[in-house]
């Protein structure tokens, strides 16, 4: 899944005055540039490697808590091949969280304090996960708009700056292509099924689509750290002409297999050769934001819960692994 | 190979299909849910392993009904979702909740161990359908043995509260152990025709790979207790109807629709 830069409160870059930083500093943005890629041991201003960490680190915990409102359904998936697929997709996006976790640790950070962070309600992850799967045709939605979303989001991002982070982008995205046609496939299913088939398939389509919208982040004139992130080229296009890319594509999709987007303003522009769409309702967006999401309190404890009853076993784990290593000392003395 | 109903074949490859299919249910519950990211994506793994296996004894078994009743037999499909508690044919061990992380552990340590040596024959099966199904999932089904009892030996040899967690898991699911080495009318015959393996046979060998393990993981073998048995015959413990109600609900809710 994804993130996106929710961060309000982000400073810009600080510069010292120190003329040998000055220095690294010019070669830094002649190298980002010139679009090669930073790599964990250059030298990098503090702001890139703040503004990154926090990125990223959103990033791996979207994967890990977009987990939970997938994993909903996976004990109630209708049949025993979409129950194979919606497992190796929340299985992948583990394995995404996993990858970004260790991607960020590149830049000095350890994962536990990532965690720590997350379950403490101090970082952010994407706003999309706070809201409820409520039907089988959510979990169509969620693979067809919100790893859509996230794909749109996430190309560009294998041209980071940043290299462990634009490594992790080309893999992921690969997998993340495939969900999304999953995705798809159960709405196409659905759509071609019963009326109350159609019926669920509409009314996810009605709850999901805003907040997929939303997934871009704010609108470009209040977006605050879009310019630095742009001027680093963490970031490579900006948040409105990833959502107008996305309106684009998706649209024909929805109205190919019968679907109606849930915008009564939705038209095509001629001139612009793209949607017009409504207005987006970005006091909900801040609100989900801020935490007051419909199911943010559900996830955030069913996060802590695992980690609070999990604890006794990973201080198994490191005791056994402390009693392993002083066997060997003591065999090898 | 003397000449076996087809009746027993079918119930055979359910039995099969539904011990895997409940279990790797089981496991998939832990999504998202589980100690460690590490763990997670483990268990997804455990759970996809499985469901890929029941897929391929139902499909089969599915086939078999087909020749019995001379038209078409139920699909993979039918099979899951649409029997209730007295057809379902698992071992009773493998519908037991999953508990804490320990009480999971042993489960899948108990029955994963078994369920090796029982592949291992299975593979050699008279019934070249059940064979290959068997061989396609030994390779699984070592990482799982590896798995269990690494996690075994880990919380066994960890700290006082693991150590105490994992005796308890051990000790709560002992008596659903006897089970797998039962047998009745229809396992005789198959056994007879060399498709089905001698189970009570392999009795010893599980009992001592079990204590080898326990011994490594400073645990104790759990007192002998008597089998409680029933789920070859659609006899299971109360969690069965729960754990259907659950994974049923979208084909019984909305019968004859594609998904």
């Amino acid at each position: 899944m994804y993130t996106t830069e929710l961060d309000k409160s982000a400073k810009p870059a600080q510069t010292t005055a120190r003329p040998e930083d000055m220095e690294r500093l010019a070669a830094f943005e002649a190298r980002v540039a010139a679009d090669e890629f930073i790599e964990p041991k250059d030298w990098m201003p503090e702001g890139y490697r703040k503004t990154l960490i926090r990125q990223m680190s959103q990033h791996a915990h979207s994967e890990i808590v977009g987990m939970l409102p997938e994993g909903n359904w996976i004990t109630r998936a209708p049949s025993l091949r979409r129950k194979l697929i919606l497992l190796a997709k929340v299985q992948d996006e583990a394995g995404h969280g996993l990858y970004l976790y260790s991607a960020t640790e590149t830049l000095g950070v350890s994962r536990n304090e990532l965690v720590e962070a997350l379950l403490s309600g101090k970082a952010k992850y994407s706003t999309i996960f706070n809201y409820p799967t409520l039907t089988w045709a959510d979990i169509g939605a969620i693979g067809w708009l919100v790893d859509g979303a996230a794909i749109m989001n996430q190309i560009p991002l294998q041209r980071c700056s940043y290299g462990p982070y634009a490594r992790a982008m080309v893999r992921i995205c690969k997998e993340e292509s495939f969900h999304q046609r999953q995705g798809y496939e159960i709405m196409c299913a659905l759509m071609k099924g019963t009326e109350a088939q159609k019926r669920m398939a509409q009314d996810a389509l009605n709850r999901w689509w805003w907040p997929s919208l939303m997934m871009f982040g704010p609108p470009d004139d209040n977006s605050p750290n879009s310019a630095q992130s742009m001027a680093w080229r963490i970031k490579r296009n900006s948040n409105d002409e990833l959502r107008q890319k996305f309106v684009d594509i998706t649209v024909p999709q929805a109205e190919a297999i019968g679907l109606t987007v849930p915008d009564p303003d939705l038209r095509w522009n001629e001139d612009k050769q793209g949607y017009d769409f409504g207005p987006i309702d970005w006091e909900e967006f801040y609100a989900v934001v801020r935490g007051e999401g419909p199911v943010a309190k559900e996830r955030i404890a069913a996060r802590r819960k695992a980690w609070d009853e999990g604890a006794w076993v990973r201080e198994a784990a490191s005791a056994h692994a402390a009693k392993v290593e002083a066997r060997r000392q003591a065999d090898a003395a | 190979m003397t000449a076996i109903g087809k009746d027993d074949l079918f119930e055979y490859a359910l039995r099969l299909g539904d011990t895997s299919l409940v279990l790797g249910h089981r496991l998939s519950e832990w999504c998202g849910h589980a100690p460690e990211m590490e763990l997670d994506v483990a268990m997804s793994n455990l759970g996809l392993d499985l469901i890929g296996q029941s897929r391929l004894f139902l499909t089969y078994a599915g086939e078999i009904e087909g020749q019995i009743a001379g038209g078409r037999g139920r699909d993979e499909d039918a099979l899951a979702y649409l029997r209730d508690v007295l057809d379902y044919r698992n071992f009773l061990l493998v519908e037991q909740p999953n508990g804490d992380w320990a009480a999971t552990i042993a489960r899948q340590f108990y029955f994963s161990t078994f369920q090796q040596l029982y592949f291992e024959k299975l593979a050699a099966s008279a019934d070249e359908q059940l064979a290959a199904i068997a061989r396609k999932a030994l390779p699984e089904i070592a990482y799982h043995v590896r798995f269990a009892s690494e996690w075994v030996v880990r919380l066994g040899d960890g700290t006082e509260e693991s150590k105490r967690r994992m005796q308890e898991g051990l000790n709560q699911l002992w008596r659903f152990t006897g089970e797998m080495f039962e047998s009745d009318d229809v396992e005789d015959r198959l056994t007879a025709a060399n498709i089905a393996p001698d189970a009570a046979a392999l009795r010893p060998l599980w009992q001592e790979r079990i204590e080898r393990v326990l011994s490594e993981a400073t645990l104790d073998v759990p007192a002998p207790h008597r089998p409680v048995v029933g789920g070859r015959k659609g006899h299971h413990t109360e969690h069965l109807g729960y754990l259907l109600a659950e994974m049923q609900f979208l084909q019984r809710a909305y019968p004859g629709a594609t998904w």
